[in-house]
């Protein structure tokens, strides 16, 4: 058989199996339950009318303040990791490292236990407070790593021509490092903005007032009010308007920095 | 020449080097190195890859430090530690081989950031200094071009413009046309000479032998980390002493190994 046939073969096989699955998917399921439980009608409009706009609300608010505070420490974080002083980088590969292979659900739950374990103390902004900050602080050993490539993929050439003009080490990362730097880290920091959005969805292990839900603990409470799962479809496809045109985004970006090169 | 460099006549040398060696590791690269360049001289440092052409002129302005010896700029030792070193480079302007213009920046932003961060002068003047430069090179129509926009020889005429708006009192060359496709060498090269003829004291690290042999007032040939022979373009390509130069120049020469280099 010329290996050409045999492609032919594999494809026709392929598509057989996928057929196959799909018949037998419709015909053992029973769609008229399946529907009725994740994409009931009435269940997604109580779903919208009870607050789903809100709860979006709160999950931009939770992911974009846990951002900029990942971006900042991160960003901090990352030059450490380039900086010429031992202990620096020493300090910031420990944080990179571990707060890279924690869940960060724990991270979440050790805040939010922050207040019995020191009495007295409180993260201002509560409960806000404490969802930026363990975004931020889980955020920002990745953005480092986002930092610390996006540096080191600016050519050498660069801050010795900076240099040769008499711009001192801290003008020549501020002016012409930092600048392109920023620039090629754009992508890798829009996915990290898509994972915050997701994660701040595990501040439902906090337990949150009402007023505070987001989309998560929204369609959690619902979907038990309703004894419908309907309501966290709707949660779900709520993320996917924010992730998917960021992740669009983050595509095209790549492809047209691809074509520039 | 007699020995007194110290005294600030005008024919104290500019540049003085004494005695410089620099190692990579063990790769002892530059091997005892002694040699000045008087003020309005122009002097090409010819000799094979590898032998630290490269290497001698980023001492020049410290992008390199030596191990040993002395880089005596203007009268300063830019190897002494306390020699304000950012300071004493806005006198040297570099052209790189690469370019290395900053790619996030027009042309005329490229000529203006050195003039704005470390001299400080005001945006008019900056801009103003920056288009006469443009100008010298050829490329007044060009101010606006982000440098992916520009041809190879016209990025590095913008190089030099970028280099020749701190107004520096000595400008080096690395293989300044070495990047660049035969037909641009040219331009590039004109505009050398005609800095040269104004009277701008120039170091050129080159392989262009018919441009050393019109502009150089001195020629000097390196190999394996020493000055093996140094005179006039007619002593060193005209008629060279030295068996090592004689073999260089029969293999730089030879029009059948023009491609080679
Ligand atoms: N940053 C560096 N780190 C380690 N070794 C280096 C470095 N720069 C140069 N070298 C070594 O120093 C030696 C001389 O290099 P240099 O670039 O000065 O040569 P060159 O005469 O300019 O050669 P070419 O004509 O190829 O540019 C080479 O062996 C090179 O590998
Ligand atoms: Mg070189």
């Amino acid at each position: 058989m010329s290996p050409r046939k045999r492609r032919q073969r594999i494809r026709v096989l392929q598509y057989g199996v996928l057929v196959a699955a799909i018949v037998a998917a419709a015909a053992i399921a029973d769609w008229g339950q399946i529907v009725d439980v994740f994409f009931n009608v009435d269940a997604a409009r109580q779903t919208v009318a009870d607050g789903l706009g809100s709860a979006l609300l709160h999950t931009v608010t939770y992911s974009l303040g846990g951002f900029v505070l990942a971006f900042i420490f991160g960003t901090i974080l990352g030059l450490m990791r380039l900086s010429e002083v031992g202990p620096y980088r020493w300090i910031a590969r420990a944080y990179v490292e571990f707060f890279r292979g924690l869940p960060t659900l724990i991270v979440f739950i050790a805040l939010s236990l922050m207040p019995l374990a020191f009495p007295g103390m409180s993260i201002p902004f509560d409960p806000y407070g404490t969802v930026w900050l363990a975004l931020g602080i889980v955020g920002a050993a990745y953005v480092a790593e986002t930092v610390r490539a996006g540096v080191q993929a600016v050519p050498r050439g660069q801050v010795e021509a900076a240099r040769s003009l008499g711009m001192s080490s801290a003008a020549a990362t501020r002016k012409v490092v930092l600048p392109q730097a920023f620039r090629i880290m754009i992508p890798p920091l829009t996915n990290e903005l898509i994972i915050l959005v997701k994660d701040s969805s595990l501040v439902f292990a906090i337990g949150l007032a009402l007023s505070d839900f987001e989309l998560t603990t929204f369609g959690k409470s619902e979907a038990n009010a309703l004894a419908n799962v309907t309501p966290l479809v709707v949660a779900g496809l709520a993320y996917l308007v924010i992730t998917l045109p960021l992740s669009i985004l983050v595509q095209r970006m790549e492809a047209s920095t691809a074509k520039g090169r | 020449m007699t020995s007194n460099e110290q005294t600030p006549e005008s024919s104290s040398p500019l540049v003085d080097i004494r005695n410089l060696h620099k190692s990579f590791g063990d790769n002892h690269v530059l091997r005892g190195i002694d040699f000045s360049v008087a003020p309005g001289e122009v002097v090409c440092v010819i000799g094979p890859s590898g032998s630290g052409k490269s290497t001698l002129l980023r001492c020049i302005n410290m992008l390199e430090e030596p191990q040993v010896g002395d880089v005596v700029v203007r009268g300063e030792d830019l190897t002494d530690p306390d020699c304000d070193i950012d300071a004493a480079r806005r006198h040297i302007g570099m052209v790189f081989q690469q370019f290395n213009l900053f790619p996030h920046q027009t042309a005329l932003s490229n000529c203006t950031l050195a003039q704005r961060t470390v001299l400080g002068r005001p945006a008019a003047e900056a801009t103003r200094v920056a288009r006469m430069n443009l100008e010298r090179v050829g490329l007044a129509d060009k101010e606006d071009a982000l440098p992916a926009q520009l041809s190879g020889g016209q990025q590095q005429r913008v190089a030099i413009a970028r280099a020749l708006s701190m107004a520096p009192l000595l400008m080096l060359f690395d293989e300044p046309t070495s990047a660049l496709d035969p037909e641009l060498v040219g331009e590039v090269l004109t505009v050398m000479r005609g800095l040269a003829d104004e009277g701008m004291t120039m170091i050129v690290v080159t392989h262009e032998m018919a441009f050393a042999r019109e502009v150089a007032d001195r020629v000097v040939f390196m190999d394996g980390g020493v000055i093996v022979e140094e005179g006039t373009p007619a002593e060193v390509i005209g008629d060279p002493q030295e068996e090592r130069t004689q073999e260089f120049l029969r293999r730089v020469l030879d029009p059948t190994n023009a491609g080679a280099l």
